[in-house]
């Protein structure tokens, strides 16, 4: 059984061949692993900014009112309930009469009317109200469009398509055209999409209401979670002593951390609202819910943080004579306050894109207003971007779309401060 | 007064309670020389006063709010029932509900029953009792801490290490929360569930493998029991989290190899942070992705095949939720990786094995158990995940093992039984904590084994 060298030569040739290509093709296995990733994100990030970059332009209609008192207020009076209780709708018709007199029988009048959003009345409305001195007068007013024709002319819906199956008719088409001909129908900037709360109408849903939900909902999460958070940390890491009373709780803490969402949903429902008899779908309820959640994130982080404090720091103090409380309060805290905010942060990034707790405790209800406090009902962003979703319009999916563009910039904003915040204190013993 | 009156009160006699006990205590040693003679700081006196004044005004308050409607209800209720106006226990809910309703405003008095309009003049009555005692009462207990401290201060008053160990005490009650919020999820998960279970026998709703929950509104309906098989949603979830983690283990364990093995450390720093992205995403984008991306894409993809794919199909929601957890997967192998230590792959590079003979052999070998622990990890993430198969699962109970259909999970069930209006204890609704018990004694053993095996790996090379 003996070789020649040069046989044995050949032989490891031959297998190092197989080897090294074996080696080559784990690595881009690999690489191909970490690429199909990033892809993933690009991809993810931005079939949802094409979407839906669209809805921050928003068809307005240009329309030469004229507030005719016989239609306000024919008695002439200026009595506020007149005022308040007219047609306005009469108003809005008979300035797209007045573009288009050919149209005279009533179903096309009606067709035509509906290029309008039915916000137009409400706006007049206010006018009128707030200035009534402009009846009689003629204006040139600004109108949202119907969320139809905004469709039609960001080209969501296919002219080419069967008249019937169609949300717009051809003479509605054929309308818009002649109004965008005159530049009467515009894309605008869409100031709506951030100043207003929810409405059933596409047109006029924003997301303010949302917005300030999130804010109430995070405050409370931040003015619970944080100090409580912080202060457990620092028993844990400052005080406890090693027993199996702290292996428990820190063993709990961890598996906190790991417990699905949902279920802290179940705990709020239970103990929150059915037992303590809080108000549903309050901005208070969610913020008491995120906190459970968020704690073990803060607390996880701050005893990263507190650790990272070196012990001559500790001794040097309680060398001088303080007392473990003042050596905590007045060094080792300070110290470790970078990486303690870090991990609030985005803790709070965490509970800001939080959705399926909230479902439970009821902040899924169809809201119109902006909430004024704590207690008042309210939704979060993530909660409306759910909502939205739902909704069978396809005016919606730009919307769902835009409204996850705001909750990633909000997320993107809170991550770089995070990041900043630990490249610029982060300090190295 | 409201509570926030309240609390500003309680605030203001903290502050005066400072400002008293700090004179005290330099008025004992006649002003700032003498402050040698203190046993502590005179703002420790200070704080001393303060936190006797608002400590025990604050827990009062608090008790007091979380008892008050509940005793008060009780009360309207035992009045309605001292003058016979009771029915069963369904008709005074709905009873009380008006009451609520009209004491809200959201039902104007006028148009309420005159028994409701009493009942609810009453509830008004007693609530400004409970509200003048309440202000009373947090009045009396903060003067009289306050007062008694004030007379206690003395020049060898341990004022400081009073503070102090008062502090520690609240840092410990701080840390003790995350104990009684597993102990409120336990209690309250498992109380509603036993409710449940007293309805719906338990070998029934574990084993049985039909899931329609609609209970009809009157009992000679057809189906009007309804059944709590919940096989089919555990298969689901199973099904669903399968296919999430076929997507994100061998993604997740292949990146983390090349990120921890091969690549330099600038493609690492920029590639690294652009994976863990995808786990600060919110989970209903990704939802949405998959309902409205994914979903049809898929179907569409189907029927060029001429395979028929429902829209709401297992294999949407599983793929997107599995690069959901990539970041997951790789982050705790990239970790497991690095532990290991640089002597066990010098050793074998010594052998003649190539690098990735090394890693294969040596590394991921030693690595595993930590691995193990950091996919389990996965798995009970995937399990609990919510919004994604909201979104983009059926709603149907099939029991099928066909991914291109539609499948709901327990975390589906869950949100479609709690979201929406009916009364809280029906079998129906307390089905959804019968499954939410479930899901946390599933997850929190899957937590548990994961978190010793990987503390365990972690020690063995520490």
């Amino acid at each position: 059984m003996s070789r020649t060298p040069t046989e044995t030569r050949a032989r490891v040739e031959k297998s190092l061949r197989r080897r090294y290509w074996a080696e080559r093709r784990f690595r881009a296995y690999g690489l191909l692993a970490v690429l199909l990733g990033i892809v993933c994100v690009f991809f993810l990030i931005g079939t949802i900014a094409s979407r839906g970059y669209t809805a921050f332009e928003q068809a307005y209609l240009t329309l030469d009112i004229h507030y005719d008192p016989a239609v306000i207020d024919p008695q002439g009076l200026r009595a506020p309930e007149a005022l308040a209780s007219a047609n306005y709708n009469t108003l809005v018709r008979n300035a797209l009469r007045e573009l288009f007199p050919e149209v005279q029988e009533r179903a096309d009048v009606r067709a035509l009317s509906r290029l309008v959003s039915t916000s137009a009345a409400h706006d007049l409305q206010a006018r009128v109200q707030a200035h009534p001195e402009v009846i009689g007068q003629r204006e040139k007013r600004r109108f949202l469009a119907a969320a139809d024709v905004d469709q039609l002319l960001k080209g969501a819906i296919d002219r080419s398509q069967p008249e019937d199956s169609r949300l717009l008719s051809d003479r509605q088409i054929s309308w818009v055209d002649r109004l965008q001909q005159k530049a009467e129908l515009k894309l605008h900037f869409n100031r709506g999409f951030l100043t207003r709360g929810d409405s059933r109408e596409p047109e006029q849903a924003g997301v303010l209401g949302a917005l300030v939900g999130s804010a109430f909902t995070l405050l409370v999460t931040l003015l619970l979670s944080f100090p409580i958070g912080v202060a457990a940390a620092v028993y844990l890491e400052e005080f406890a002593p090693r027993n199996r009373w702290t292996d428990v709780i820190e063993v709990n803490i961890n598996n906190l951390a790991a417990v699905p969402s949902i279920v802290f949903g179940l705990l709020g429902l239970a103990v929150f609202l059915n037992f303590a008899g809080l108000p549903r779908s309050a901005p208070l309820v969610g913020g008491l819910v995120l906190t459970l959640l968020t704690l073990p994130t803060i607390i996880i982080a701050s005893r990263a943080a507190l650790k990272g404090v070196p012990p001559s720091i500790r001794e040097a103090a309680l060398g001088m004579g303080a007392s473990r409380l003042q050596m905590v309060g007045h060094h080792v805290l300070p110290l470790a306050m970078p990486g303690i905010l870090t991990g609030t942060i985005i803790g709070m990034a965490r509970a800001l894109g939080e959705t399926a707790p909230l479902l439970m405790i009821g902040m899924v209800a169809f809201i119109v207003d902006t909430p004024r406090g704590i207690l008042d009902p309210a939704t979060v962003l993530p909660v409306q971007i759910f909502l939205w979703a739902d909704s069978p319009e396809r005016a919606f999916l730009e919307r769902t779309s835009a409204a996850i563009i705001v909750l990633l910039a909000f997320l993107i904003v809170m991550n770089a401060i995070a990041v900043v915040l630990r490249k610029r204190f982060e300090r190295r013993w | 007064m409201s509570y926030a009156a309240l609390f500003l009160l309680i605030a203001a006699l903290a502050v005066v309670g400072y400002w008293l006990g700090k004179y005290r205590a330099l008025a004992l040693v006649g002003g700032g020389k003498g402050i040698r003679r203190l046993h502590s700081l005179p703002s420790y006196y200070g704080l001393l006063t303060a936190l006797w004044a608002s400590l025990p005004c604050v827990l009062l308050l608090l008790l007091w709010g979380s008892l008050q409607e509940s005793i008060i209800g009780a009360l309207v209720r035992q009045h309605l029932a001292d003058r016979q106006l009771a029915g069963d226990a369904s008709q005074i809910g709905l009873f009380m509900n008006d009451v609520h309703n009209v004491l809200a405003g959201s039902v104007p008095a006028e148009q309420a029953s005159p028994a409701v309009q009493a009942a609810a003049a009453d509830y008004a009555h007693l609530r400004g009792i409970a509200t003048r005692a309440r202000t009373g009462l947090v009045l009396a207990v903060g003067v009289a801490g306050l007062w008694l401290v004030r007379r206690r201060i003395h020049v060898s008053l341990r004022a400081r290490n009073a503070v102090e160990s008062l502090g520690e005490k609240a840092l410990l009650f701080c840390s003790l929360i995350a104990i009684f919020v597993t102990v409120g999820i336990v209690l309250s998960v498992l109380y509603e569930s036993i409710l449940f279970f007293q309805a719906v026998a338990p070998h029934k709703f574990l084993f049985g493998l039909s899931w329609s929950p609609q209970t009809a509104l009157r009992a000679d309906q057809v189906g009007s029991s309804g059944s709590f098989g919940a096989v089919p949603l555990f298969l689901g979830t199973a099904m669903i989290s399968g296919i999430a983690m076929l997507v994100a283990v061998p993604i997740g364990l292949y990146s983390a190899i090349y990120l921890s093995e091969y690549a330099g450390p600038r493609f690492r720093s920029w590639a690294k942070p652009m994976l863990e992205m995808l786990a600060g995403i919110p989970t209903v984008v990704y939802g949405f992705f998959a309902a409205l991306t994914m979903g049809p894409a898929l179907r569409a993809l189907g029927e060029s095949f001429g395979l028929p794919v429902a829209s709401e199909s297992a294999l949407a929601a599983g793929l997107v939720m599995g690069i959901m957890i990539i970041p997951f997967v790789s982050s705790l192998a990239d970790d497991m990786i690095r532990a290991v230590p640089q002597s066990l792959r010098d050793g074998a590079y010594a052998l003649g094995a190539t690098r990735s003979e090394t890693i294969k052999q040596v590394v991921l070998r030693a690595a595993l158990p930590g691995i193990v622990g950091g996919i389990l990890l996965a798995v009970s993430r995937a399990i609990g995940e919510t919004m994604i198969v909201v979104m983009a699962a059926g709603l149907a109970a099939n029991l099928t093992a066909n991914p291109l259909q539609a499948v709901t999970t327990v975390t589906v069930q869950i949100v479609t039984l709690l979201t929406g209006d009916q009364e809280f204890d029906s079998p129906k609704t307390l089905a959804a904590f019968a499954l939410g018990l479930v899901l946390f004694v599933v997850t929190l053993v899957l937590n548990i084994v994961a978190l010793y095996v990987v503390r365990r790996y972690r020690e063995q090379y520490e």
